[in-house]
């Protein structure tokens, strides 16, 4: 069996790590145009910063792919032929495949700005706009960012960390509007300007100005604005990379569109990751996942379907995290940034300190669904026991602390949690607490 | 902008990072202090070297307190490692170098050339004389400086670290054992007549302390030394185990020791620089065991001679202690250990050479109650877990695959999970049931890591 993986992500990584241990004999190519081995990409960020040498971002030794019998071909794969079963490379050869898995990922989604191809303006997603970047912003004083997500906050600390002023132009009236409760917003949007980021809400992108030698001296604003600029980030969101599917006439939309064994249009062909598209997502969940931890899940679940194992993929509950400059964020279950009618949301802040706490749980049976944690540590595993068992509020907050993952020494704030809690909801009735630590985790 | 050249080597070696002009002053401090001290060390005239030395103090502390505070004590607090890799000093530069020069050498005239310090060591009289009611030598000099440079790059530490409790706690703890049981307390026992005695170094890493001849010359100390002897004995065999089984080798290596105590302040700037290959792996576990096993069997030929079962055994132990004294004792553990601190990282001694912490692994791999446990499927392999990592474990192969890290190297210092910007990785004693057990949210990846 000869497995062909296009793209060399998470995704396209954790398959054939995956399909090595189901088949031991198989053959597994994993071909990518952009780097010779897998690097983390959600730790590109840390070569700017200086945090880290490109060595550090590989989450491999490079002995790991020989003795492992991956094969790697450093090669931009051009089209694919999915009667002969052949995979065309920008080298001149070709790849006879049994199966071939499209991990693509995705490519930088813009508007469509006046002058955003100017030199010095650009989206950040892999290892050219990073150098790109690192070229472009040496020296220069004033930087804008255009986008209020998590490569926006990213961009921001990056240009932060090497002196230079960011303003940071994000179009929804808070921070992260889609996804974050508007405590969580305002917090994050807080801690972001104590580093004197210039944080500007309910704020587009008109036009970006260029010089006479076509690089990029400002930008303009909605609101008419015009602020100098040597260099424009362009934060907006990603969307899937389609060049190979569309060369390889699968079916496609926004993504590739796959059925739940992540097989796309074409016999033997499966697509997963960031590319993927599922045709029919599960209830409450999106047909395009773009995150890393996805990118792994789908992994590993399309390699059993193509090791003789036919898995459907079912993500499990939801969880995500973020860091913003020093802020971090962890989030289990559902919390969306719009609160349901049925859905009741318990919100805690400490007083003075960045820390925020935010537990949802059903008005009628009072069941949890979700928690944010901004500042504070939780475990995952205690969380995806409440969700799965339907705990209720009352039974998490007496065990507050069995999830308290922040290290040791830690201020522990479950009883001022819990005060909270009963100030907010008096009819609620909160069990006797029990202590923080591993006796109470498993 | 969506092609994709092939990155160039500039993303290997990024544009070096300048000095931020704010903080030249502290270091013009340190560098006038520097030459202060080879001022004093080149005047033969006592009381101006005394002057020169007291200056040369003043001046490198205070610059590097001020630096310290101008690099961290301005910014927001929090996990900032800003250019690590990209200062000279800090990534195996020319500083770096020079620095490592600088430190060997010092640490070579120590052992083998004392005299070249004279000048420095009469300076020190009083303080001596103070303090231990008798003249200054090399040791006190060493002591001296090495005590220093624990509490003034510990408040740097402090400093940096000021927003995480664990770090201010094992700072303040390894600042205190070292001025009280490094320095006042041995000093103080020889004002008193008494044997100069470090109650926080046990054997194998301070192996005379075990050996028959300082055992007898103790026990005739009268009831102090017999206590001496009862408590080396006591935490070298009781205390070891039982504490390492409830908290990790990290109670000693990361709280108490000395050794551990300049890493965690003076290294701290280097822990980076420590290899995190499996070559740099297998390189440790050649090394460190044998040299256990060399302590051990040393210290079992000499009660053997001791014991007189076996005549004429001075033949073998004698050469044989020399050899260790030398290459492992001084060699190792001071030119190399500390010399090359900003070359290798600030546990070259701890992780390759030290046979307590060799003693302490096996103990924290095999019989405790320590991990560091990821969580859940959280990581992104990023790598910074890794690179905050003074012991050399590549931390992240364990977090990626969702594994406990139980490794017989970890000192438990904890900043792989300060350094982590998605909260995996927390140190906890917790029972030993399913200590090794991973995460049920990652099973990609059963292929070997070392």
């Amino acid at each position: 069996m000869h497995l062909v993986i296009i793209g060399n992500g998470i995704t396209g990584v954790t398959a054939a790590i995956t399909a090595r241990r189901l088949a031991p004999d198989a053959r597994i190519t994993l071909v990518a145009a952009e780097s010779a081995h897998h690097y983390s990409r959600p730790a590109l960020m840390y070569l700017y910063l200086g945090h880290l040498r490109y060595a550090d971002v590989k989450p491999y030794e490079d002995w790991f792919w020989v003795e492992n019998r991956l094969e790697l071909v450093h090669a931009e794969a051009t089209s694919v032929d999915t009667a002969a079963r052949t995979v065309q490379l920008a080298t001149g050869s070709a790849l006879t495949y049994d199966y071939l898995l499209l991990a693509t990922g995705s490519v930088v989604r813009t508007a469509g700005w006046p002058g955003q191809q100017l030199r010095g303006v650009q989206g950040f997603y892999g290892l050219p706009d990073l150098e790109s970047m690192s070229q472009a912003t040496q020296g220069i004083r004033h930087a804008v960012v255009v986008g209020g997500g998590l490569i926006g906050v990213e961009l921001a600390e990056m240009l932060h960390s090497r002196g230079i002023r960011v303003t940071w132009l994000v179009r929804e009236p808070r921070y992260w509007q889609s996804v974050l409760p508007p405590e969580e917003s305002a917090l994050v949007a807080a801690h972001i300007r104590s580093y004197g980021i210039d944080f500007r809400v309910a704020t587009e992108l008109r036009e970006v100005l260029g010089d006479a030698q076509g690089r990029v001296r400002a930008v303009v604003t909605t609101t008419g604005q015009e602020l100098p600029a040597e260099w424009v980030g362009l934060a907006t969101g990603v969307q899937p990379n389609l060049a190979l599917a569309r060369a390889a006439g699968l079916e496609t939309d926004l993504g590739i569109l796959v059925n739940e064994l992540l097989a796309t249009s074409a016999p033997g062909v499966y697509a997963a990751g960031d590319c993927a598209q599922h045709r029919q997502p599960a209830p409450s969940e999106v047909a395009v996942e773009q995150l890393w931890y996805t990118g792994r899940m789908q992994g590993e679940t399309v390699a059993h379907t193509i090791c003789g194992q036919p898995t459907p993929y079912r993500r499990g509950q939801w969880f995500n995290s973020a860091k913003f400059f020093a802020l971090e964020y962890q989030t289990y279950g559902r919390v969306p940034a719009q609160l349901a009618a049925d859905t009741a949301s318990f919100c805690w802040q400490h007083p003075t300190r960045q820390h925020l706490l935010r537990i949802n749980f059903r008005r009628a049976d009072h069941v949890v669904t979700g928690v944010n944690a901004l500042g504070l540590r939780q475990r995952q595993p205690v969380w995806e026991r409440w969700l799965g068992e339907q705990t209720s509020i009352g039974g998490v907050l007496a065990q507050l602390a069995a999830a308290n993952f922040d290290a040791e020494f830690s201020r522990q704030h479950e009883p001022a949690i819990r005060r909270e809690f009963a100030r907010q909801f008096p009819d609620i009735a909160v069990p006797t607490p029990r202590r923080k630590g591993l006796f109470g985790a498993w | 902008m969506n092609d994709l050249p092939t990155p160039s080597l500039a993303l290997a070696q990024p544009p070096p990072a300048a000095t931020p002009p704010g903080e030249k002053p502290a270091l013009a401090a340190v560098a006038l202090g520097l030459l202060a001290l080879v001022a004093a060390a080149a005047d033969a005239d006592v009381a101006r070297a005394r002057l020169s030395l007291c200056l040369a103090l003043a001046l490198l502390s205070g610059g590097a307190l001020g630096w310290a505070w101008l690099a961290f004590g301005r910014s927001t607090a929090g996990w900032h490692p800003h250019d690590l890799w990209r200062r000279s000093s800090t990534s195996r530069g020319a500083v770096a170098w020079a620095t490592g020069v600088a430190l060997t050498g010092f640490y070579v005239v120590l052992y083998w050339f004392p005299w070249l310090l004279e000048n420095l060591i009469r300076a020190l009289d009083p303080a001596s004389q103070w303090l231990r009611h008798r003249a200054a030598d090399q040791w006190f000099l060493y002591g001296t400086f090495y005590t220093l440079a624990v509490l003034v790059l510990g408040v740097r530490a402090l400093w940096k670290y000021r927003f995480s409790r664990y770090h201010l706690a094992r700072t303040a703890s390894v600042m205190f054992f070292q001025l009280g049981f490094g320095f006042l307390l041995p000093g103080l026992l020889l004002a008193l007549q008494r044997p100069e005695y470090y109650f926080t170094y046990f054997w194998p890493l301070k192996y005379d302390y075990l050996f028959p001849g300082t055992v007898a010359q103790l026990l005739h100390g009268g009831g102090l030394g017999v206590f001496m002897v009862f408590w080396g004995v006591v935490m070298s065999f009781v205390a070891t185990p039982v504490l390492t089984y409830f908290f990790g080798k990290r109670w000693y290596c990361a709280w108490v020791c000395g050794c551990g105590g300049l890493a965690e302040t003076a290294g701290d700037a280097y822990r980076h620089l420590s290899d995190k290959s499996r070559q740099a792996w297998r390189w440790e576990v050649r090394l460190i065991y044998p040299i256990l096993g060399l302590i051990t069997l040393l210290t079992a030929l000499l009660w053997l001679g001791a014991s007189g079962v076996v005549p004429a055994l001075g033949v073998v132990t004698g050469p044989l202690g020399q050899f260790y004294g030398f290459v492992i004792g001084s060699v190792f553990s001071g030119v190399v250990g500390v010399g090359f601190y900003p070359l290798m990282g600030s546990r070259v001694w701890c992780r390759f050479g030290c046979p307590m912490a060799a003693y302490l692994g096996l103990l924290q791999k095999h019989f405790s109650r320590f991990r560091i446990s990821t969580n859940g499927g959280q990581c992104i392999s990023c790598g910074n877990c890794s690179n905050a990592c003074e012991m050399g474990i590549d931390v992240k192969q364990y977090a990626q695959r969702g594994e406990p890290i139980v490794r017989a190297a970890c000192v438990g210092c904890g900043l792989c999970a300060t350094a982590c910007p998605r909260g995996v990785l927390n140190l906890e004693n917790g029972p030993r049931a399913n200590r090794l057990a991973g995460s049920t949210f990652i099973h990609a990846d059963s292929l070997r890591i070392l």
